[in-house]
């Protein structure tokens, strides 16, 4: 199954390091990862999308809180959280017959950021199947390059992490 | 008072309570060694091989309990170590290894002896640091022993840039004590688990108690012996274990695993209770992790909650220091009353009576059992004993019953050969009033051989027990058993005269090849009170390690001795033998 791992960690040199050369030491899998200096200037907030049974992912959350620089780590998929991904995409603007990428735009409540030599430049927010979904109406042909920041996460309302 | 960043450490390694320091000087720690030189409340151990340092202070931790400090220089000082620190990291040893490391500005650029020693070590360290500024030396140091003592002790590497070292500043106050927010490991365990815990126990008709090298390390002995007696529950330790819970004793029913005692390996097949403290269901105790204890329940009772059901799900888990864990399980335990379990120990010596440890002796050849057999009356059971890795550490594990924590020392996680001789000499220097034997293997003895050189200069007397069977013994074993005999590499043809190598190194040499000389060496090895003895003792070559369960087996598939088929029964048919 699919898991949110959001991570609290010290905002030092090394600690991504040693977080993704856990992920690889002991074989868990990382389908995305993002991180980022929080309120808190000397914490880093990382999330990690990963997948793996119930035991796997007990032992990735044991193993996270090993690490000295952790602070705190929590599954956001076993609560109430808000997720969100940003995409960057470029599309070129001969679009296939019936389709209009300012349609899509709106549809998909995306905006057009930059246009240059005939490509247009988009940005996209929202859930993973969202950015999936917007991709998939658009012929592969069409996307000229894709930039994707993984899957950021927060828990809902008084909750902290 | 103004002090260079060397002196700063040195300082910081005194107030530590550091007496002893092993290492080996080079271009990046020149300066620190300076430090060194100038003062005289830490002896500094040169080694010969940096490897030897990290086993050596590996050594003096686990006789002593208390850390032991490498110092190393940059880039092959600090690869060289790298061996000796995944060893200690593999069992849990509480050690601060000091890199230096290029200077600052060069960092990055290929510099001269430069490796990134953080990047290198991150994997089999519990912690590292790179220091980047000279103000940060004293902090880092003290989190560095307290991240490397406290919790699941560990290895802690501190990579100091060779310009910070000469660096001065004015000389700050050495903190008492540190915080670190993200560190803060659990000691005492929920009283809730410890209700359960207790209820679970007293229900338990066919109990285990499964001790490892948590016991040891936690110095939890005490404890273990108070909770074991008090219940009278059967107890086996794991090869990490061995000593926390005296081998003597009735209770007792020995090593656990792939070359543990039938009694201990059938009695974990049929219990209902494992009750397992600081050890951590590592493959070589469980085997076929399918087949392990298919009846039992777990109590799983560790500081280290990452390794609570990784390979067994604990039914009910326990986070805390072993001590702390059995303190409140004994005080919970006290005064109840328990299942009446004579006949689970009835059960228990008919499988001892099967005495799985018997082994044939056959003239004119010395059976390595014999041998530590021998070692141990000599020693009254008494001496420190560590181990390399292969057959003989499986026969020092088997044929002496050690009776204290910290009197086996050995290399059980990463099975690193060459451990033995090192630790021997950090152990005698830790415990000076010890007699120390280390046993070895004639392939094991030559990865360390160096620090012969090393134990004459710190005088620091062990006697080198060598199960010389011309073989790498663990491996033609194997090759036997599983490679239709095709012993491939495990002969190793010239080698040298071991009497005249360890006398070149101003040792005393003595070859054993009759079983009648075999006592009255040892005897006299000992008597040599300050010096070291190299024991050559030609042992059967065809000699393998019984119990044994083949790798994929079930406890109670297991190969005996002088038996030609595998003692193999099906969960409902124990009792027969
Ligand atoms: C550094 C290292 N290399 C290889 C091995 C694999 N290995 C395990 S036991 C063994 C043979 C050890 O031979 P010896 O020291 O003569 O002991 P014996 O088994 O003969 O008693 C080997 C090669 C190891 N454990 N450590
Ligand atoms: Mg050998």
């Amino acid at each position: 199954m699919r898991h949110i791992i959001s991570v609290i960690l010290e905002d030092e040199a090394g600690a991504l390091s040693r977080v993704a050369g856990l992920f690889t030491q002991r074989g868990f899998n990382i389908e995305s990862l993002t991180v980022a200096q929080t309120n808190d200037p000397t914490l880093s907030r990382m999330t990690i999308v990963s997948s793996g049974s119930e035991r796997v992912l007990e032992q990735i959350v044991k193993q996270l809180n090993k690490l000295i620089e952790v602070v705190k780590v929590s599954d956001l998929t076993s609560q109430d959280h808000v997720e969100r991904e940003l995409m960057l995409a470029k599309i070129s603007s001969t679009m296939k017959e019936g389709v209009d990428l300012k349609e899509l735009v709106e549809i998909f409540g995306c905006k057009v950021v930059d246009v240059k030599d005939k490509i247009y430049t988009i940005e996209v927010s929202g859930k993973t199947k969202k950015i999936n979904a917007f991709l998939d109406a658009i012929e592969p042909s069409n996307i000229i390059e894709i930039s994707r920041t993984g899957v950021t996460g927060i828990s809902r309302g008084k909750k902290l992490i | 008072m103004e002090l260079n960043g060397a002196e700063i450490l040195i300082d910081c390694l005194q107030k530590e309570g550091v007496d002893h320091v092993f290492g080996y000087p080079g271009g990046a720690v020149l300066h620190i060694y300076d430090a060194i030189e100038a003062q005289d409340k830490i002896t500094h151990v040169l080694v010969r091989h940096e490897q030897g340092a990290a086993h050596g202070a590996d050594g003096y931790a686990r006789a002593s309990g208390k850390p032991g400090v490498v110092l190393v220089t940059s880039g092959p000082g600090i690869t060289n170590a790298v061996t000796g620190i995944a060893t200690a990291h593999m069992d849990s040893i509480p050690m601060v290894v000091i890199s230096g490391q290029v200077p600052s500005p060069l960092i990055g650029m290929d510099a001269f002896q430069e490796v990134d020693a953080t990047g290198i070590t991150r994997s089999c360290v519990k912690h590292n640091f790179l220091v980047r500024d000279i103000s940060e030396i004293a902090s880092t140091v003290k989190k560095a022993f307290h991240i490397a003592t406290t919790g699941r002790p560990g290895p802690v590497v501190i990579d100091i840039p060779k310009d910070i070292t000469i660096e001065k500043m004015e000389q700050e106050e050495y903190p008492e004590s540190i915080e670190i927010r993200s560190y803060k490991p659990t000691t005492k365990p929920s009283n809730r688990q410890i209700r359960k815990a207790a209820e679970l126990i007293l229900k338990s008709k066919k109990p285990i108690i499964y001790a490892g090298g948590g016991c040891v390390i936690g110095n939890a002995s005490e404890k273990l012996r108070e909770f074991t007696r008090m219940l009278e529950f059967p107890i086996t330790q794991t090869l990490m274990g061995l000593g926390a819970y005296p081998m003597t004793d009735k209770q007792s029913l020995g090593m656990l695993g792939m070359h543990g005692t039938y009694e201990a390996n059938m009695a974990m097949h049929g219990s209902d209770c494992v009750v397992a403290i600081g050890a951590r269901f590592d493959d070589r105790i469980t085997g076929n992790l399918e087949k392990f204890c298919p009846t039992a329940k777990f109590i799983h009772i560790d500081i280290d909650p990452s390794q609570i059901s990784k390979n067994v799900v604990a039914d009910i888990p326990i986070v805390g220091q072993t001590k702390q864990v059995l303190k409140a399980l004994i005080d919970e335990l006290e005064d109840k009353n328990y299942e009446n379990i004579s006949k689970w120990w009835k059960q228990i010596e008919d499988w001892r009576k099967v005495d799985s440890l018997a082994y044939s002796k056959s003239p004119g050849v010395i059976k390595p059992q014999s041998v530590i057999e021998a070692l141990y009356e000599v020693t009254e059971g008494k001496a420190i004993v560590t181990s390399d890795v292969g057959q003989h550490q499986m026969w020092a594990a088997q044929y002496y019953p050690f009776d204290e924590p910290r009197q086996w020392i050995n290399s059980g996680g990463l099975g690193t050969m060459g451990f033995g001789l090192p630790a021997a000499m950090g152990a005698k220097l830790a415990m000076p009033e010890k007699d120390i034997a280390c046993v070895t293997g004639e392939g094991s003895i030559q990865m360390m051989l160096q620090e012969l050189s090393t134990m004459l200069q710190y005088d620091t007397p062990v006697k080198i027990i060598n199960l010389n069977n011309g073989y790498l013994g663990m491996v033609r074993q194997w090759q036997e058993f599983f490679y239709e005999k095709r012993y491939a590499m495990s002969y190793m043809d010239a080698l040298p005269d071991f009497i005249k190598l360890s006398e070149s190194y101003g040792h005393m040499g003595i070859k054993i090849e009759k079983e009648e000389d075999l006592k009255p060496a040892l005897i006299e090895a000992f008597s040599q009170k300050d010096r070291t003895v190299f024991l050559d003792i030609l042992t059967d070559p065809s000699e393998n390690v019984f119990p044994m369960i083949p790798a994929g087996g079930a406890h109670c598939d297991m190969l005996l001795a002088g038996r030609d088929e595998m003692v193999s029964k099906d969960e409902t048919d124990f009792n027969a033998v």
